[in-house]
Parts: C-alpha cells; structure tokens; sequence
C-alpha cells in the first residue's frame, strides 16, 4: 500500500475515526491490529520475518534483564560473602551471559536482513570471483523478497536490545506493546528509525481528541504530500530518463541529472517522513524528526548531522561507538601509537571505525557496490576534512571570512554540490558506469544542452519546469522560515481565514499539479527498499 | 462565553466547509472535458437522460450503431420510436449494463446489439471507459459497469471524483469548458452521430489472420446476460453486424454468431450481406473508407431496417401520437439543420 494510493489515504482515515471513537485504552492494541494490516496487506508472507524479529528480540531482551536483576538480587543477597574479587568475577560472568544472548539475538536478526538483502550480492561477488579463474560454474541466484520496511525494523528492534543490555530503560514486559513499537505502520515503509525510550512516551499513551494536534498533523501530512507528488514525482520522469539511457544523455545531462536526482532525493524522502511524522501527530504520537534542513549544511561533516539523522545516530551508537571502543581497537591503538606515534595511534583507530560505519552505512542503503563505494567516498570525504582541519584553522585565521554570509553561502553550495556528486553513486548500479558518467562531464562538452532547449526532451514540458522551480521556491523559502521557528505555528498565528485559504491552496495544488493517476507512475518511496 | 466560541468555531468550520465542497465541485465541472467539439463521443451516453423515454427499439453497442442507424428516418418512414445507445467502443458488458440501466427508465419493445463488440474479451482502452461510462447516471448498474470495464491502472474513486483523473487539465482549458460548465450542447440525433462527407472506401484491407478466432468467455458471458435480461423483460433481442468493412469480420465470427443466435432463437441480421440488397453504395455511402456510414447510407440502412421491424418485427406506426410527433418535429428541425450546416461545411450539394 502506496502512501500516495488512494487505499491507503482510506485506511488511514477509518483508523482515525476508529482510533477516537473507541476507548482510549484500546487505542494502542487497535494500532497494532491496523499495522498488522499494513504489512499483511503488502504480503502475508512477511510477516513471519516481523514476528521472528519481534518475539525473538522481546524475548532476548526479557532474558537479559532477568539475568541482570537476578545479578543484583544475588550480589545484593550475598553481599557480605563475596570479596571484591569475587563479585568483579561473577559479574562479568553474568554480563558475558548476557552478551552471548544479545549477540546471538542480533546475529538472528541481522543474518535475516543479510540472507534476505544481500544473498544475491553474495553470489554475484562469488560468481565474479570464479569467472576471474576462468571456472564455468556458477552459482544459482535466489528468488528472495524483500520484505516491506526490514532494514528499519530490525535495526529499531537491534536498537532496543542493546539498549536494554545496557541498562538504559528496562526492556518492555507486554509482548503486544513491543510489537507494536517494532510495526508501527507509518514507520514500516521509510523510517524513521525510532528508539524505544523516545516513541514509547507517545505510542502507548492514551489520547483525547487534540483538534490542535490532529490540525498539525494533517498540515504536516499534507506538506509531505506536496513534496512527494508535485516535485519528486514530476522530477522522477527527467530522472529516469537521464539515467536509463546513458548513450545518449552524458556530459551536462549528468549534472543536471545530478541535481535533479538530489532534489528528487530530499522532496521524496523529507516527503514520505513528514507524512510518517504527521499521522503520527493526528493520533497524538511523536515520531524523530528525520531531517534538520540538510541542504543548508555547510560541510559534509554537518550534512551528516542534519541529514537521515535517526539512521546516522543509531550507526554512531551501535556501531561507531561499540567498534571504537572495543578491545580490540583499543589493542589497535596502542599498537599504532607504539610504531607510529601518539597522534597516528589515536587517529587511526577512529578512521577505522569511520570505515566500518560507513562500509556499514553503504551496504545498508542497497546491495551493490555502487552503494558501498558511495559509503566510502563520504568516508573519505570526511576523513580528508579531518585531516586538513588544521589547515582551514590557518586559512580561517588569516582570512576571517566564515561569518561572512558570501562565504557562508559558498560553503553551502560547495556541500550541496558535493552531496550531489555522491548522489550520482546511487543512480548507476555499475561502477563503471557510473565513473564513466561522471568523467563524461567533463569530456562531452555539451552544455549547451541547458540552454538549447534540450531539457525539454526529458520527459518534462515547459509547464513541469515551472512547476517545478516554483516548487523548489517553496521549498526554500519554507526552509528559510524554519531557521526562525515552527512554520506551523507562524500560520497558526494568521487570522483565519488567512490559514484556511494556506492549506487550502497547499491541498489544491497537490490536487491539481501532483503527479498521480493516469499517465503517472505511481512511484514507490526511494527509501522503501532499503 | 465558552458556548457562544465553540458556537462560533463551528460557524466558521461549516462555512469553510461549504466553501471547499463548492469551490471543489466548480473546479471538477470545469475541469471534467465538455466532448462538445472535436472529440463528440463522450457526450452521447449522458443525452439520453434528457429525453422523454417511450422508445420502442433501443440499440446498443459501439460507433457501429451511432453512426450507422438514424432513428430520425426510423421515425419519420415508420413512425418507430428509437434511441441509440451506443458510444465508441462500447464493450459488451457495457452494452449490457447500458441496457439495464435504461431498463430504469423504460422497457423497449426491441434491443438491437451489434455483435461486433463480441471480439473483445476485455477493455481495451481508458479512454474509451470513460467515453462511455462517464455519461451513464449514477447507479447500481454504473458501478457494476465501471468494475467490469476499469483496466489495471484505473480506480473506482476516479470515476466517483473525475476531478482526480482530469487533475491535469487546467493546462488546456478553453472558452468551450467554461461555456458548458453546467449545460451540454446536443451533438447527436436520438444518439445518432451525423457525418455528411465522403470518403469512398477503396483498398479495403483483409484481415490479419488470428491465433484464434473464438470469442472470449466474457464477451459470452455478457451476451448471455443480455439475452436473459431481454428474456426476463420481454424484449426482443435482435443481433446485428452493421455493414462496416474495418475491423474485418471474419467467417469464424460469424458463424459463432450465427450458431449462438439459433441456439437462443434470435434474429442476427448480418447487413454485410445485404448491401446489394439495401443499395449500399462504398464509394458514396462511407465516410471513412468504409469502417462507418456517412448519412447517405446511414438513410438507406436504417431505412431497410425500419421495414424490418415495422412488417417483420411489427412494430406499430407511432406517428398517429401527437404528443410524439410534436418531439419529432423539433429533432427533426435540428437534424435538417445540422445537414444542412454539414453540406455547407463540407462543400457538398445535397442530393434531394
């Protein structure tokens, strides 16, 4: 079921009615049913993969707490028994205990994720690999589904555990409440990546009526209906068109075709989030925000920070930290600083667990090298920022240009220009291709393409092209409000009519000049399948 | 103090209420397309809403029947009282609902169906859903028609909102959407479509030859449903093939046709057969190269049927009602004026 299908607007609207109408207490068990739904619908046979995840990290997480509780409850019975020695002994028996339960758990889901997302990589790398030695045989692909939203669930659930191993919020005691947490529906499709400790407040609570919040949420809703459908899903047409057809459209069409894929990216991705984001907020629920105005960012280094944020948080706290921190690093570490020197021994650790998350991070986002050099490159990207740090200390201190706003606006456009270079990586599934493309650019010499009315020949009229600029008007001046506060709430503050005839117009233009229905594509979320 | 700001809050919230339902159906009437010029055949099915219905012999079926029969001859040589139904393209199961739908409003004494739409098993084409079904009322046999007829990509809730479908078409809006926002201008004659000019059919081209000539278990399906329909009402049933030479008729068709009509005691007039008989001329009569009549033979064939069903069928001489005599005279007037107009348009002499 499609956010942009009309199924879904009438799924979404009975279970607002129903979830108002019925007692309060029931509403969390009727948001379960209703996401139980959501994913039957998109296949019944996913839900065994959901159900594995579900009971298996509820279970883990039970059992590691019970184990930590039995813990205390023993030392504490013990207490005057055991030397020092002894209970430093028992506990790390105990949290060994406890690790082998949270690695196995997470080994389960993740092996899951792995066989369903990456088995077929696999065999094409194995395949690649027996061809390079010139052996015949070859091994058979699988015929496995991706089942809807795997990626965020598991890694939501994967969250959880370690957290609760962790001690930072005791694990959830009803099955049901746990399950829900890890299906709720407007997440399955694109995210966010929700943590227990945040989404939990809201997601279990009862919820009266809020006209205040549920008018939010439908604006919410329908500003991310604006996004996707009257600007993604129009520019997706010059998108493909570029991408599929590399003969003809190279050199300057890849730079426009860079640009318009990054604007597909944000308008398709921030859309489907505010749409996640607003039901969320007409049933009284917080959901993360996702997006912190990321094009604004002024470095990669920030682009990182503002962008995707609940998926490159959740990599930071389970992996980035775990990896740097981990014995073995630490081991490392030392052995550099010992053969290399302080400053080598305590960077090089950290650039090694930058490349594990962002090996991690690439191979995430789809099963194909392209994503993984795309990864890669952020990773270096970044790592060579690090490095040149001091140097732009210098330069900055000689040339005290960063709070100019010129400067500011360059540093701006450097970084976006930057993001859509890495963007590309996304489009081509072969490397070559897409390396290939990008030296194209500067080799075709065909720019005149962006004045010789050629862009006229990427699926889009004239009228596209103005809708679409007008839209990116919108979208930035949007953006630029936000800097000073909740636009939402800077129209809530207009005289009435005013607001009704803002929303009004933002319905009638997503009626008239969103890119649905017949002669449309209806597309699926960019980030659906990762 | 609490009740009187609650009081006013709903005010304001029915007020804007009011105000984006209308505001929203003027944007759907503008935007739905008119079918008053250029593309006609979407307007057909909606203008029998408007007439007085008592008719005698209805048909239904594809551009087959609107083109090729004029019940104003019917009317005016044997005093029947008909109506067509038809619209381009129109699939048997929308035949077949048409027929229930005006079922609503009448019972004919006769239902003629031309069979050549039997060749379809499925829709073919949205476009042409919509030309037909877009007109139809609303009902309980418009819903069934829609779900018979929508193609994969399509959704019920675009034919329930067409403001959804034509969302698009603000970019070519013209005088005309705005001239016939809320009214229709008449572009048929009792559901015949008038052409004057000629285009003799030369070149015929023979059918492709097919993989397999049996019709589709839908397309039998339907017809059985209408014979059943008719049955049950007490209507007689007529097959026709209409005298088109494109899209080719194949013998296969026909004699599936044929066995079916004398399996179920029907009449199947098959006019490809009788055009020497009915004085069918292709180098005069067709506008189109032969795929549908001009005017000129549209008179002549309806003329032989009007004899059909006045002495074999025995459909009685109406002409003696003077209140239907007083409706025919102005269809009459307008399609002499349209002939006219048409001569004029085309440069044509009229042959009487």
């Amino acid at each position: 079921m499609l956010f942009t299908s009309y199924e879904f607007l009438g799924f979404i609207l009975i279970l607002f009615v129903v979830y108002y109408l019925i007692p309060k207490k029931c509403q969390w068990p009727l948001l379960l049913v209703a996401s139980y739904v959501f994913y039957f619908i998109a296949g019944p046979e996913y839900l065994i993969y959901i159900l594995v995840t579900t009971l298996t990290t509820y279970l883990t997480a039970r059992k590691i707490e019970s184990n930590a509780n039995n813990q205390s409850k023993y030392i504490k019975e013990h207490k005057a028994e055991l030397s020092k020695e002894e209970k430093k002994n028992y506990k790390d028996k105990q949290k060994k205990i406890r690790m082998r339960w949270v690695a196995a758990c997470i080994i389960l889901n993740i092996g899951i994720l792995a066989v369903v997302k990456y088995s077929n990589f696999m065999i094409d790398n194995v395949n690649g690999v027996l061809s390079m030695f010139h052996q015949t045989r070859q091994l058979s692909y699988l015929t496995l589904a991706l089942p809807l939203g795997i990626s965020f669930y598991t890694f939501q659930a994967v969250g959880y555990l370690i957290d609760v191993y962790r001690g930072a919020y005791p694990a959830e005691k009803n099955v049901f409440k746990f399950a829900l947490f890890v299906s709720f529906f407007p997440q399955l499709i694109q995210g966010p990546i929700s943590r227990f400790s945040d989404l939990s407040k809201t997601l279990y609570e009862e919820h009266a009526f809020d006209s205040k919040k549920v008018c939010y949420g439908l604006q919410r809703i329908l500003w991310g209906y604006f996004k996707k459908m009257v600007i993604a899903d129009r520019i997706l047409v010059a998108v493909n068109t570029i991408i599929k057809d590399t003969a003809t459209y190279n050199g300057a069409y890849i730079f426009v075709g860079m640009l318009f894929y990054t604007l597909e990216l944000y308008a398709d991705f921030t859309g489907g989030i505010d749409i996640t984001i607003g039901i969320a907020e007409t049933m009284g629920i917080t959901v993360q925000e996702n997006f912190n105005r990321p094009y604004f960012s002024k470095s990669l280094k920030e682009y990182w920070r503002r962008w995707h944020i609940t998926m490159c948080s959740w990599f930071r706290d389970y992996l980035f930290y775990p990896v740097s921190t981990c014995k073995a690093m630490q081991k490392f570490s030392k052995f550099s600083a010992k053969h290399f020197g302080k400053v080598v021994g305590r960077r090089l650790p950290l650039y090694l667990s930058s490349f594990v998350v962002w090996f991690a991070t690439g191979i995430w986002h789809g099963a194909n090298w392209n994503f993984i050099v795309w990864g890669l490159l952020n990773w270096a990207v970044l790592m060579i920022s690090e490095e040149l740090e001091p140097l732009y200390a210098k330069f900055h201190n000689r040339f005290p240009v960063e709070e100019k706003n010129w400067y500011k606006v360059f540093q701006i456009g450097r970084t976006f220009l930057l993001v859509c270079v890495l963007n590309i990586f996304d489009c081509y599934s072969a490397l070559s291709t897409t390396f290939g493309m990008l030296a194209s650019m500067f080799t075709v010499g065909n720019w005149h393409i962006l004045w010789d009315g050629s862009l006229m020949n990427l699926g889009l009229t004239a009228l596209d092209y103005v809708i679409l600029a007008m839209g990116v008007m919108v979208l930035l001046g949007v953006s630029l409000l936000q800097r000073r506060g909740s636009v939402r709430d800077r129209i809530a503050a207009q005289a009435y009519p005013v607001r009704v005839c803002i929303w009004y117009g933002l319905f009638l233009v997503i009626l008239l000049m969103g890119a649905y229905g017949i002669g449309y594509d209806a597309s699926q979320f960019i980030y659906n399948q990762f | 103090m609490k009740g009187k700001l609650k009081k006013r809050a709903c005010i304001k919230f029915i007020l804007s209420a009011l105000v984006v339902v209308t505001s929203l159906f003027l944007l759907q009437r503008l935007l739905v397309p008119k079918y008053v010029d250029g593309v006609v055949e979407g307007a057909f099915i909606e203008e029998y809403y408007q007439q007085e219905k008592d008719f005698d012999v209805i048909f239904v079926g594809d551009c087959e029947v609107y083109e090729n029969f004029s019940p104003i001859v019917l009317w005016e040589d044997y005093g029947i009282n008909s109506y067509i139904r038809g619209s381009a393209e129109q699939y048997i199961w929308q035949s077949y609902y048409m027929l229930e739908d005006t079922l609503r409003y009448e019972t004919p004494d006769v239902v003629i169906f031309n069979v050549q739409s039997l060749q379809f098993n499925e829709s073919q084409s949205e476009a042409y859903n919509r030309m037909t079904l877009e007109g139809m009322k609303w009902s309980p046999s418009k819903i069934k028609a829609i779900q018979a007829s929508m193609k994969e990509e399509e959704h019920f809730l675009d034919y329930v909102f067409p403001i959804l479908r034509y969302h698009t078409r603000w970019s070519d809006l013209s005088a005309t959407d705005v001239t016939y926002m809320f009214r229709k201008k008449q572009v048929t004659h009792n559901g015949y479509y008038m052409r004057v000019d000629v285009k003799p059919a030369e070149n015929v081209p023979d059918g492709k030859v097919l993989a397999d000539y049996s019709f589709g278990d839908n397309a039998w399906k339907y017809l059985d449903m209408m014979t059943a329909l008719c049955e049950e009402n007490g209507i007689r049933l007529i097959l026709i093939k209409a005298p088109s030479l494109y899209p080719y008729w194949y013998d296969e068709y026909e004699a599936q046709v044929e066995d079916y009509a004398a399996a179920h005691n029907l009449e199947y007039i098959n006019f490809l057969e009788l055009t020497d008989e009915i004085g069918i001329d292709y180098s005069t009569d067709t506008y189109d190269a032969g795929l549908h009549m001009n005017l000129s033979g549209a008179e002549k064939l309806s003329g032989y049927l009007g004899k059909y069903l006045s002495e074999d069928v025995g459909l009685p001489d109406r002409r003696n009602e003077e209140h239907l005599c007083e409706i025919w005279k102005e269809k009459i007037a307008a399609y002499e004026a349209e002939k006219q107009a048409q001569y004029e348009y085309y440069g044509i002499e009229e042959e009487n």
